[in-house]
């Protein structure tokens, strides 16, 4: 029985590893389309 | 004098020259050595049999501190005086420049391994089973390898933030076969058994690396 | 293109689904590792899929030297971060692995070591990529690169010769497979190859989005006589 949670702990891992990484790129996509909106947006001083 | 060779003779001179007069460099970089070697003494206290075994190990991590050090101080001299733009316009090959450097790095770390042998030898009651020109020959071949990659990367971190950290950093992945052959083949060595093998893997090791480095310094000294 | 994205992402999902399934159901039981051997099917893949994007890295790169193509480039930085990503996965599940089998977390046989080596390789390259403040950064990342991947076949041959000195227990054993074994480990790399594409290519867009605004902040901070708002 205990050996099985070795089994259940690597595949969790995988896909916890692989989440995070996405949610990285998740998270910098969105930050990107703030940039993206303030570029748009006429400066205060322009 | 604008012959590669001469171009090479010139700049390595130059930096044997400008070493020997910055004492102080050579003195930190001595006594930086000799402080190695004792720690590690300090942190290993092993009989003659098991120093045999792991003393192969110790030096060239010793060997290899030592070198980064070394390393990160010749090209941070170059940066202060905008050599290196100097260079970039003039119609001397890359490739002089990179010779004369990791040639004078080379001498450089040389000069150190030279004084920490006879310390390690001392404090780790070090004697050869094999035969200890063998030993010679890995010396030569894996500071050479050390200082091509280490000079080759060096190059490539000056623009980059925490530059000495940089350098370790790169070298240290990319080293590791030649590391596992040097320290490898001095246990052979040391313990009288045979080392061909590494030695011919550290060889071709060292011509792999050094072609491939005059390959791309071009583009790395343009891309600063 | 982009309307693809969506539905490639759910067929994705679907086949890993159903991988794992075949992994842990259909797959038949080891005879002396027992369930855990399952680890095998999400192990190796990742193995497989890692080295081919560091493959990627290394035609990538030489592609950058000669051609000078900023598409090049960003598919460099891409496939060596993903597989960074999948070379953690399996350097994390091989310890995971070998626990409950050998009764240690680690041992410096052939694989697992070679892969630390090829893990350290390219976490450097990605150091370099992030702390490099030349403007040229993608031409020296790329002579990293190529230094990197020629390096592997020493790091292979010299752990090689290392451990047939010093022999030591092999993960994930030798030999020959069980065909059914075979047919799920294959269903599992095509899955998690399918995975590999699709995060790379959402690595790709944002790269090259991130590209265009730093393009237009710095286009920004040029016209704008009294200073950027940044």
């Amino acid at each position: 029985m205990n050996k099985t949670y070795y089994l259940l702990a690597a595949y969790a891992v995988t896909w916890i590893i692989h989440i995070a990484y996405l949610g990285t790129i998740v998270r910098r996509y969105q930050r990107l389309q703030g940039e993206i909106k303030d570029l748009k947006k006429p400066g205060p001083r322009s | 004098m604008t012959a590669p060779t001469g171009i090479t003779r010139v700049t390595l001179l130059k930096d044997l020259r400008l070493e020997w007069r910055s004492k102080d460099a050579i003195n930190s970089m001595l006594f930086f050595s000799l402080l190695v070697v004792v720690v590690f003494s300090f942190s290993f206290d092993p009989s003659a049999e098991e120093s045999r075994q792991i003393a192969g190990g110790l030096i060239w991590v010793a060997f290899l501190f030592a070198a980064v050090v070394a390393l990160n101080q010749t090209w941070a001299r170059e940066l202060r005086n905008q050599v290196l733009d100097a260079y970039r316009v003039s119609p001397a090959p890359p490739n002089s420049l990179f010779i004369a450097k990791t040639l004078g790095n080379f001498i450089f770390v040389s000069v150190l391994e030279a004084l920490m042998t006879p310390l390690f030898i001392v404090f780790y009651r070090l004697r050869a089973l094999g035969p200890a020109w063998q030993l010679l020959l890995v010396a030569v071949l894996g500071t050479w390898a050390l200082v091509v990659n280490g000079t080759f990367f060096a190059a490539m971190s000056l623009r980059t933030r925490s530059r000495e950290i940089m350098l370790p950093l790169l070298l240290f992945p990319i080293s590791i076969p030649a590391l596992l052959a040097m320290v490898q083949s001095t246990t052979a060595i040391l313990n009288g058994e045979g080392a061909r093998f590494w030695i011919v893997l550290l060889a071709t090791y060292d011509l792999v690396f050094t072609t491939v480095c005059l390959l791309l310094f071009e583009t790395v000294l343009n891309a600063e | 293109m982009k309307k693809a994205f969506p539905i490639l992402g759910v067929l994705t999902a679907i086949l890993l689904i159903y991988a794992l399934y075949q992994a842990l159901v259909v797959a038949p039981t080891e005879k002396t590792m027992g369930d855990v051997q399952r680890i095998f099917y999400y192990h190796v893949p990742s193995a497989w899929t890692a080295f081919i994007l560091f493959f990627i890295n290394f035609g990538a790169s030489v592609l950058y030297l000669i051609k000078r193509n900023p598409a090049a480039d960003i598919v460099a930085l891409v496939s060596a971060e993903v597989g960074v990503v999948f070379c953690t996965v399996v350097l994390i599940t091989g310890p995971i692995w070998a626990r409950p089998v050998w009764g240690i977390w680690w041992t410096w046989d052939m694989r697992l070591t070679s892969t630390l080596v090829l893990w350290l390789i390219y976490v450097s390259y990605l150091f370099l990529r992030r702390f490099s403040s030349s403007g040229e950064t993608p031409a020296l990342a790329a002579a990293l690169a190529v230094l990197g991947a020629l390096c592997v076949p020493f790091v292979y041959f010299s752990i090689w010769f290392f451990r047939t000195q010093h022999p030591q227990p092999v993960m994930g054993g030798g030999g020959s497979i069980d065909p059914r074994m075979l047919h799920v480990l294959l269903i599992n790399w095509l899955a998690f190859s399918c995975f590999a594409f699709l995060v790379c290519w959402s690595r790709y867009r944002l790269e090259s989005l991130q590209r265009e605004v730093d393009h237009a902040h710095a286009l920004q901070s040029l016209l704008d006589p009294r200073g950027s708002v940044r």
